[in-house]
């Protein structure tokens, strides 16, 4: 059965996406995307270390034939910084993809979706493919969508805060009405919520913190890689509808 | 001539970019480059002339998820 995931002609083998922040060292960030089985990884953009040449870059430990590199604008609260951090990201080499992110506001991390939607609408004119980190909104979803995104990406909840996917309602009514892919980004904090999100009908997930901030981060990889797979499935095969009462499940016939 | 490179000031004879990369041993394929905010492309590194005072940002890919705070 082939259920790959495809944005804008491009083919993804894993319905699991990671973020590559917060880890130990580089050994462990390529330890825990091995186990986790993704093929897209995000990476954010920052000075070079001039005084210190020794330390190691990133990519020496992501090979970016095996993985697809989603650069990303995180820190940006501004249209203008996102732009920048977009072109240079793009100048970089790896990719003309950009996890799009204009924050508007340090406490809660929520994005500023009007800055959003006019960063979304300027790359997508220059020619990025570009991944907006957005609210449960459906209404701003499609107007994402309009300005040329190429998927959305809605939080399940803020940032870092493990609170699982908040509103499904909201997220279904994004699904239901995007013709984009539709990739739930932030909030999961366990297995379980990535499987909700995936059941929901989510396209994908994007999960840093819920592993990186794990006990034992390669096991919850591992963890998250069969929640997506289950999850994934789950929707594929429809669920039965809830119901109050019992239904039995045995056959009345050649009772004693 | 001085420059500032990444927020420091920085006092060299390299007057082209490639020789400035060079000099701090970065490799010019993973980073991108800005000069006074523009972005000067890769295949113009090799001839690109700085100037005394102008302003250098180098950067590369960092592990990165979600937001940070500001600077």
């Amino acid at each position: 059965m082939n259920d790959k995931l495809t944005v804008k002609g491009m083919e993804f083998e894993s319905r699991l996406w990671i973020g590559t922040g917060k880890y130990k060292d580089f050994e462990e960030t390529a330890r825990v995307i091995e186990a986790s089985g993704a093929d897209v990884v995000t990476v954010s953009v920052r000075r070079v270390n001039i005084t210190d040449r020794k330390s190691a870059n990133l990519l020496d430990y992501l090979d970016p034939s095996k993985y697809k590199i989603l650069p990303n604008t995180a820190g940006c609260y501004n249209v203008e910084d996102a732009l920048r951090y977009s072109r240079l990201a793009r100048e970089a080499g790896v990719s003309n993809m950009v996890k799009l992110e204009v924050i508007g506001d340090e406490k809660t991390l929520y994005p500023d979706t009007i800055g959003l939607l006019k960063a979304t609408e300027i790359l997508a004119r220059e020619g990025f493919i570009v991944f907006p980190y957005t609210n449960d909104d459906p209404v701003m979803a499609k107007r994402l969508e309009d300005a040329g995104a190429a998927a959305v990406m809605p939080l399940g909840a803020p940032i870092g805060s493990g609170l699982g996917i908040r509103n499904p309602y909201s997220i279904r009514i994004i699904l239901e009405s995007a013709k984009v892919p539709v990739i739930v980004d932030a909030g999961v904090g366990t297995a379980s919520d990535a499987n909700i999100a995936m059941e929901l009908g989510s396209d994908a997930v994007l999960i840093n913190t819920a592993i990186a901030g794990a006990g034992d981060p390669e096991k919850m990889a591992e963890a998250m890689k069969h929640a997506v797979i289950a999850g994934r499935l789950a929707y594929k095969a429809g669920r039965i509808p809830k119901k109050l009462y019992a239904t039995a499940s045995s056959p009345l016939e050649g009772m004693l | 001539m001085k420059f500032t490179v990444n927020g420091e000031e920085h006092i060299t004879e390299n007057d082209t970019l490639i020789q400035l990369l060079r000099g701090l041993e970065i490799m010019p394929d993973r980073v991108a480059v800005e000069v006074n905010l523009s972005i000067v492309k890769k295949a113009d590194f090799e001839n690109f002339r700085l100037k005394d005072g102008d302003i250098i940002e180098i950067v590369n890919f960092v592990g990165g998820g979600n937001a940070s705070y500001r600077v």
